[in-house]
């Protein structure tokens, strides 16, 4: 057992203990990133930055001022803008960018402090749903099926996070979520991802994709971990004016494992057609659970859920479109090489052209039609309408006294790289299919490893929470969690 | 909702995204599929149905009107392409 396999919680107890040195476990964790080549999962190590950080929380461990954090070896998605490191966000068109800024979400973790092993790999501005749209190439999963040697993704667009924290690089990760870019990875891996509800994490610093629906949030291996990370990652930021201004409760101490009292909704629409019995299993298993740690389980409607993805799809590239008109070429990033007669148009229109990959080139596009003169009402204004549909359906639900709702977090386990490379880019975005509903509606959600398919592989479930009841939400998790007793862990093969 | 060659052509212009002509008519028929997969929402009845225009019920922050940073022209041209004497140079815009 190596000490990167020790959970946050675990690492906490030892350092502040003196029963492990925080330059030790950072030296772990510097040698487990890079002996990992095999899984892609980092897009660019911080060792001299890390050793850094451990030296100082070696210090502040042994003058006794040690928050929960301090000393803890962590990846940080390359979304996010750490000072003076590289932040791509996996596209080529931010090539040699190194920001002069902090993201206010890593700002607080190196305060708490957490040590930078490096960023992580993740899908070109988080779109996609298995890492394979990265200018660094795929991350592939530290899992594989029983007996087989293909390489499987780990999810997306948190791969690298996921890989990272499955394969035991790091003890934890920051993800971001948009239509359930850490929920879906964490169900793939077997760790636990949490989306908190919209504006409990600020946004500054992190490269934007959709803005009404990019949450950042913690991939770990355990609910207590998450807990302890999002603690440290959330709070008002007034540079993010979409941040709310509400405390941040103690999460970790709201986590009991006890459900009497509680009512859990298990909502019909959520059973899709052709969706695999070993899903639909799993999904009846953590009802018995919780039912069993005392939850009152019931079954509700969330008649709009059907047309969450086609909404996600028109309104999540729409403000991407948006978002990313500013990758011009002009004050940062690639520039393309131009001729002695071309001019501004062709610097924007080659730069775009060569910097986006082709997932990315497409959202735009489609954004950019949605949101044109003579289709915005039919689609853009229409899906933020159903959207309001959908939301509306939530509150319905929670005002009639469910405290969580508990769904399957993907349609299958993991799949091979490559093997959805000839589909059309519509099944791609089925993956999505139990996520999106909760970034439309800016609820918190949860994936919990749950259990493992036939061929060896995790399945998870999600909880979803009421708004600002992070807490609530990660108890149910932990229930689950407990319930479950899931230890399995990949094979080390790489 | 169909997408010709034409239309994939001006969204291309309105992204300033270049596309090559060989590559507009499989592109027109990809952004016709993902379209169409988008039909679904003129199922739902939205009569009477506000726009969702912000995710948590909240109203923009104001703040006061100082200046809380600025004059550092270094980092904000250190990662440009092309910085001459203080500005971001391009192309000539105006011919």
């Amino acid at each position: 057992m190596s000490l990167t396999d020790l959970t946050i919680a675990e690492a906490r107890a030892r350092l502040r203990s003196r029963d492990l040195g925080a330059i030790e476990l950072a030296d772990a964790a510097i040698e487990a990133a890079a002996g990992a080549g095999a899984l892609n999962a980092f897009s660019s190590l911080t060792p001299d930055r890390a050793r850094r950080q451990a030296t100082e929380a070696a210090a502040r461990l042994k003058a006794g001022d040690a928050p929960d954090l301090c000393g803890i070896p962590l990846g940080i998605k390359d979304l996010f803008c750490v000072e003076d490191a590289p932040a791509q966000a996996a596209s080529r068109i931010l090539e040699g960018f190194r920001p002069p800024y902090e993201s206010t979400v890593t700002a607080q973790l190196w305060q708490a402090g957490a040590v930078c092993v490096g960023k992580l790999n993740m899908d070109e501005f988080a779109m996609g749903s298995s890492n394979e749209t990265s200018v660094y190439g795929p991350v592939v999963s530290p899992w594989r099926r029983r007996g087989d040697t293909a390489p499987l993704t780990p999810g997306g667009s948190s791969g690298g996070s996921a890989a990272a924290v499955a394969g035991s690089l790091v003890l934890g990760a920051t993800g971001t979520d948009t239509g359930g870019s850490i929920r879906q990875p964490a169900a793939f891996t077997g760790t636990v991802g949490v989306k908190p509800t919209y504006g409990r994490c600020s946004r500054w610093g992190i490269v934007a994709f959709a803005s009404s629906l990019d949450q950042a949030g913690p991939m770990t291996r355990t609910v207590r971990d998450a807990a302890i990370m999002l603690k440290a990652m959330a709070g008002h930021d007034p540079k993010d004016s979409t941040s709310a201004d509400r405390p941040v409760p103690d999460f970790e101490a709201a986590l009991t494992g006890d459900m009497r009292g509680r009512k859990i909704g298990i909502p019909r629409e959520y059973r899709v057609d052709g969706m695999p019995a070993e899903i639909e299993a799993i999904w009846q298993q953590g009802a018995d659970w919780l039912r069993a740690a005392g939850a009152e389980i019931v079954e509700v409607s969330l008649p709009h859920t059907k047309y969450a993805l086609p909404a996600y799809y028109v309104i999540a590239p729409a403000e991407a479109s948006s978002n990313l008109a500013r990758y011009d070429g002009v004050r940062y990033g690639r520039r393309a090489r131009l001729s002695a007669n071309e001019g501004i148009t062709a610097l924007y229109e080659r730069t775009r052209a060569e910097g986006f990959g082709a997932e990315v080139r497409r959202r735009i596009m489609v954004g950019t039609y949605v949101l044109s003169a003579g289709y915005y009402d039919a689609y853009y204004l229409r899906a933020q309408k159903v959207r309001t549909l959908i939301k509306r359906d939530f509150e319905t639900v929670f005002d009639a006294g469910v405290d969580a709702i508990l769904t399957p977090a993907t349609p299958s386990s993991a799949f091979a790289i490559g093997a959805m490379a000839e589909a059309d880019p519509v099944q791609m975005y089925l993956n999505d299919v139990f996520t999106v509903t909760v970034n439309l509606a800016g609820l918190p959600g949860a994936a919990v490893p749950a259990g493992l398919d036939a061929s060896g592989l995790p399945l998870g479930l999600q909880v979803i929470g009421r708004p600002w009841d992070e807490a609530g939400m990660l108890d149910v998790a932990f229930t689950l969690e407990r319930a479950s007793g899931f230890a399995a862990s990949p094979e080390k093969w790489w | 909702m169909s997408i010709d060659k034409e239309t994939a052509r001006r969204v291309a212009h309105l992204a300033r995204i270049a596309v090559a002509d060989a590559d507009l008519e499989p592109l027109a028929r990809q952004l016709s599929g993902i379209l169409g997969f988008m039909e679904q929402l003129n199922e739902v009845d939205v009569a009477g149905v506000e726009p969702m225009t912000s995710v948590t019920p909240m109203a923009a922050p104001l703040r006061a009107d100082v200046v809380t940073e600025g004059g550092q022209p270094d980092r904000i041209l250190m990662n440009a392409p092309d910085a001459r004497a203080g500005f971001f140079t391009v192309p000539k815009v105006v011919e």
